[in-house]
């Protein structure tokens, strides 16, 4: 516990640090707040623009959770079909690599086209860039099972779907988190990403990405620093809510998700 | 004189173009027998118990377990692995429950069963406990609850206690033949342990390697039931040093 305290202290202390440095440079090279706003100045207008500012935070975090999610369920059942048939896994998977490696940037302009802007679409974009890591962590933990373990579920005569449900399926659940880990993030970024393009029908009601844009046209940096503090959060929360989850299904039978304490 | 329960006629098994592991075996083995398998590394000690599970098809010949194909068998057979193989994700009372529940008996019964059964091998204490909270010793007994937990007529046991300390290898040993008297099942085995092959078994088959064969039949006609002190006679002391010579002979082949 109190080497927690001195950890939680520690990391206190680089921020207050690098706040500290910004405050200095700014003084230091007086550079002017339209390329460089003060973190008092950053910190009033996200007080005083707070509504806005939330307003942008909920739809981005709508659009990258309803990614992330769907992107779990349809990336689940995808990696149960190639742990069962060999053939669909050897045709398909090299495709889902390609999932990964197709530069979001520059497909999300042809998303926005083909199926129109706003919500759903954001949405689509994060859901198409979180697929391929849940994919391709949860297929390893199905076909990574110990063969004697499946030996074990065909001497009782097991019948395929009793091996994939009660046995690949528990099995590959640490590796679905190490998935939903990597997702979490970048459906974030893909959410922020899709805004770029996606714009919105009125103003000030976009998420994240829109506001960025705009704020960045408007010469609005305080506000931009404001709306970027605001997305790294949203990053940051949902990676420890999926920590959370992790450590709430798996602490008790699992060797990695032991109390942190032990860590 | 009744029909063999495992009845291998000149079966021969490899894998690939790598040659055979098993040629020409003829194994006979009778109901209510304990029959340990020991050989040098290789000698396809392991695939014996595959191919009596139907795990793995014979290349050649025929097997018949209790006169049926042993994938029709199977139903009252149970595997021990080297491993406790147990889930995780599952307490206790859940992996020793396992075939039961596989097999479709309803939650009720299951419990009935799983708790007598845990009784039985000294867990009733730790039935709610997860494997990672439990010793290697405490996991191989889950191992054999769940195994006894369908009540089958033959037991193969493919070196169980091979990961375990001296200690809890030789308690398990002594409980082991203690649930056979009790159950009345058939026991095949496979050790390393020239020891733990004495102390055990019925009948000792050394088996020789390249290609894995049968080098030699040897019965071990100490009394039943067998405890801890028979390892300190002399007879004991004996029949170990005899079954290592006959050991030696099949990896000097």
């Amino acid at each position: 516990m109190k080497q927690r305290l001195i950890t939680v202290a520690n990391a206190t202390a680089v921020f207050a640090g690098l706040l500290l440095i910004w405050q200095l440079v700014l003084w230091v090279f007086h550079v002017p707040p339209y390329m460089l706003p003060s973190p008092v100045a950053v910190s009033r207008v996200a007080i005083n623009r707070s509504s806005s500012l939330l307003a942008s935070l909920s739809i981005t975090a709508l659009e990258s959770a309803g990614g992330l999610i769907a992107s779990i369920i349809v990336g689940v059942v995808i990696a149960l079909v190639f742990a069962q048939f060999r053939w669909v896994r050897r045709t398909l998977y090299p495709y889902t690599i390609l999932l990964q490696t197709v530069p979001i940037v520059a497909v999300a302009p042809l998303i926005l086209m083909w199926i129109g802007g706003g919500t759903p679409a954001v949405a689509f974009i994060a859901f198409v860039i979180s697929l391929a890591p849940i994919i391709a962590n949860t297929t390893q933990g199905l076909i990574s099972v110990e063969e004697n373990l499946v030996h074990l579920f065909l001497m009782h005569n097991a019948s395929p779907a009793q091996i994939l449900f009660k046995l690949r399926l528990p099995y590959a659940v640490p590796s679905l988190f190490v998935g939903i880990r990597i997702a979490s993030g970048i459906a974030v970024i893909g959410a922020i990403t899709g805004e770029l393009y996606a714009g919105s029908s009125r103003v000030g009601a976009g998420g994240l990405g829109y506001s960025i844009l705009y704020a960045s046209s408007q010469l609005q940096t305080d506000y931009l620093f404001a709306l970027v503090a605001a997305a790294t959060v949203l990053g940051f929360a949902f990676f420890f809510l999926v920590m959370f989850f992790e450590w709430y299904f798996l602490h008790r039978w699992h060797e990695s998700a032991r109390a942190p304490e032990t860590a | 004189m009744m029909p063999p329960q495992i009845d291998f006629s000149n079966v021969s098994k490899g894998y690939g173009n790598s040659g055979m592991v098993l040629q020409g075996l003829d194994l006979k083995i009778q109901k209510g027998e304990f029959v340990t398998l020991i050989g040098p590394s290789g000698c396809g000690k392991s695939t014996v118990l595959k191919l009596i599970a139907g795990l793995t098809p014979p290349t050649e010949g025929t097997i018949k377990v209790n006169g049926m194909a042993p994938r029709d068998a199977r139903e009252t057979v149970s595997f021990i692995f080297q491993d406790a193989t147990l889930l995780p994700w599952r307490p206790v009372e859940q992996n020793v429950g396992l075939g039961l529940e596989l097999d479709g008996i309803n939650k009720a019964q299951r419990r009935e069963k799983t708790e007598a059964l845990l009784r039985l091998v000294g867990l009733e204490k730790v039935a709610n406990f997860y494997p990672r909270e439990l010793s290697g010793g405490m996991k191989m007994r889950v191992s054999i609850a769940r195994a006894l937990a369908t009540s089958p007529k033959l037991l193969l046991m493919d070196e169980p206690f091979a990961a375990l300390d001296e200690m809890s290898r030789d308690r398990l040993n002594e409980e082991l033949l203690r649930l056979k008297a009790e159950q009345g099942w058939t026991g095949v085995f496979v050790t390393h342990s020239v020891e733990e092959a004495v102390f055990l078994s019925s009948e000792i088959i050394v088996l020789a390697t390249h290609p894995g064969r049968i080098h030699k039949v040897f019965a071990i006609d100490l009394p039943f039931p067998r405890t801890v002190t028979l390892r300190e006679t002399a007879e004991f002391g004996a029949l170990v040093a005899k079954v290592s010579h006959i050991l030696r002979g099949a990896i000097a082949q």
